[in-house]
């Protein structure tokens, strides 16, 4: 972002500065407040999250984890008498509640899911993106407008209107609820994403490097290899963070297409029921876990955001 | 110009020295630039065209018939225009297309004034503000559906923090404020959930939009005594509205598509009052398994956004050349 920025010959006053400081606290404080409530949710116990008036001073507990990630069944409190020592934090926050531990729930399944599915999508969409991004920068390709806009207006279809063909393509060639099906998925969405924001990337590396190289004796792929590619590595690098950030956080449809082994955590975390309801601890334990990788992305990206959330139209 | 840029220089004198002819050197080396520039950009057309166009393709063929995915070995049926014809009649479609238009219109008028505000006043550049702003950022990088799915219970009329801090300014009992139950104040809850979530995103455009303003225009102005208040209308807004304008056509493509925050908050309901257009599109797709007649409905939407989207980009090339 530019240096000046003070909009007047005479700089704001103090006293701008300070009203404008204010307010900007004030919505900051109040917009983060649902995350500090999804945060202190997640280490209540389930009557504390339901009380009236909502508490904000709680005794932590560990329940919503515990719940989160095992299966419990109700026993006699003879049957739990007669059992052994807890083992563990979890098994005696559970036995108070007259449960045992049955076995793991299937968040950690989906957990992985989701890991799997959205490093893989993202390795495959920054690779064909960042070779297409080349591609269209460096060589006249004919009606290369026409196909960048192409790529970009797969974009603007609504996901519910793609998901129809694609789930009944999945069905055909048995790529429903897998992991394969959703990478591919995945990476067909984030690579016109890729291959903008990695196009505005490599045309700011001039081009005098790869022509030194060449007249070098390097070939043109070398070149490519031995002198774009590092110095675009920045670039790929926050690329492939917003493609990450994508898949991590897709629910249309991996809710529609993925049921059982492929799904991922988005549509799995609002179905974690307990006894009577929503059991909202383990819910915001779950959504506390899914939220903080993107928590550090979010700050590790926070210089290339603007370019990012614009597919590349407005740089610095 | 760092060391590897200066031994890069070098090597090109030497390379002129040796003075090879280029063009001959370059073919017997390998793959001309034609073929390279193919094979490099081929892989990602021919992904598209496999994930997004055939299946486009598919859904405009099942427009046309009765096709029903739940039931494949019925004989599928052209239909013409028939499909077309009844979702134009559709008195439920018009429904939600209306409440697509409330949602897209006030999220996209809140979040414009709100956004544009807090970047004006971010540009003061008090003490702190880089933080702040990053703060302020957070909420616009998380899962919509995870986090559509939480402020379920921040909506609750008893135990959820929302409704008490209502009830707690304005004195309405907090059983009373049932936002996702009440059919006044349903279609409300989604616009506060998506401004809550997206009003970061226009600023951080609009904050774009208000540090390319080169300094000098204002020091013009300050010479002429222009007001400040004269200041902001002819110079401030004029020069960010490019941004602005850009702000909008991403939120408005976006809303317009909306399903993920919207299906786990409400899901459409109550009744039918938060039925937005991608949910009306889901329940006759994956519900109803009317797949021809929802295939039609997307062909529609999907012409739509695509439509406005163009006219949009051709009113933003204008005002950003004048």
């Amino acid at each position: 972002m530019s240096l000046t920025s003070a909009h007047s010959v005479v700089a704001p006053s103090a006293v701008s500065k300070r009203i404008a400081g204010t307010i900007i606290v004030l919505y900051a404080l109040i917009s983060i407040v649902p995350l500090l409530w999804i945060f202190a949710t997640s280490f209540k116990t389930p009557p504390d999250s339901i009380a009236y008036p909502p508490k904000i001073l709680f005794q932590p507990s560990l329940e919503g984890y515990c719940n989160l990630f095992s299966t419990r069944t109700r026993q006699t409190p003879e049957y739990i008498n007669a059992l052994g020592p807890a083992t563990g934090v979890c098994d005696e926050t559970v036995r108070k509640r007259n449960m045992v531990i049955a076995g793991p729930s299937n968040f950690m399944p989906r957990f992985v899911n989701s890991l799997i599915i959205a490093f893989g999508s993202t390795f495959c969409a920054v690779f064909l993106g960042t070779l297409s991004a080349y591609g269209f920068s460096r060589f006249k390709v004919p009606l290369a407008d026409d196909l960048l806009f192409f790529i970009l207006s797969t974009r603007m279809m609504p996901p519910i209107a793609v998901a129809i063909p694609i789930y009944l393509m999945y069905r055909e060639l048995g790529l429903s609820d897998t992991a394969l099906g959703m990478i591919l998925l995945y990476t067909a969405v984030n690579v016109s994403l890729a291959v903008w924001l990695l196009k505005g990337f490599i045309d700011e590396i001039p081009r005098e490097y790869e022509e030194a190289a060449m007249i070098d004796g390097y070939t043109r792929l070398q070149a490519f290899w031995r002198t774009v590619l590092p110095q675009a590595t920045t670039g790929i690098a926050a690329t492939a963070i917003f493609c990450l950030i994508f898949a991590w956080n897709e629910y249309a449809f991996a809710a529609l297409l993925t049921s059982g082994s492929a799904q991922t955590a988005p549509p799995f975390i609002p179905t974690i029921i307990g006894e009577g309801g929503q059991d909202w601890p383990a819910v915001a334990a779950g959504t506390t876990i899914f939220l903080v990788p993107i928590l550090v992305f979010t700050i590790l990206l926070r210089k290339q955001l603007l370019r990012g959330i614009t597919f590349g139209a407005v740089r610095k | 110009m760092t060391e590897a840029g200066l031994t890069m220089l070098n090597r090109t004198a030497d390379g002129v020295a040796r003075a090879t002819p280029e063009p001959l050197a370059r073919k017997v080396r390998g793959i001309s630039d034609t073929g390279l520039a193919w094979l490099f950009i081929s892989p990602t057309i021919m992904l598209l065209l496999a994930i997004n166009i055939f299946p486009l393709f598919w859904a405009i063929y099942l427009s046309f018939t009765n096709y029903r995915a739940n039931r494949p070995n019925e004989v599928v049926r052209n239909v013409g225009l028939a499909n077309y014809k009844r979702i134009l009649g559709d008195q439920d479609i018009w429904i939600a297309m209306q409440t697509t238009a409330h949602f897209v219109f006030w999220t996209i008028l809140l979040q414009t004034l709100i956004g544009f505000t807090l970047a004006w006043l971010i540009d003061r550049k008090f003490r702190g503000h880089a933080f702040w702003t990053t703060i302020i950022l957070v909420p616009m990088m998380l899962s919509p559906a995870v986090v559509g799915n939480f402020w379920r219970f921040l909506y609750e009329p008893q135990i959820g923090l929302f409704a008490y801090a209502i009830s707690f300014v304005t004195g309405i009992p907090a059983t009373q404020i049932g936002m996702l139950s009440n059919v006044s104040l349903a279609p409300w809850s989604i616009v506060i959930v998506d401004t809550w979530m997206w009003t970061p995103y226009v600023m951080l455009i609009c904050l774009a939009g208000l540090r390319s303003i080169p300094e000098y225009i204002y020091e013009a102005a300050e010479v002429d005594r222009a007001s400040n208040w004269r200041q902001f209308w002819s110079i401030t807004l004029p020069m960010a509205l490019p941004f602005i304008m850009l702000a909008v056509l991403f939120r408005g493509i976006e809303n317009f598509k909306m399903f993920d925050m919207v299906n786990l908050l409400t899901g459409g309901g109550p009744g039918s009052t938060t039925e937005v257009a991608s949910i009306t599109l889901k329940r006759q797709a994956f519900e109803s398994w009317r797949t021809g007649y929802s295939s039609a409905f997307a062909i529609i939407l999907f012409v739509a956004v695509f439509g406005l989207a163009n006219i949009y980009v051709k009113a933003l090339n204008k005002v950003k050349q004048r």
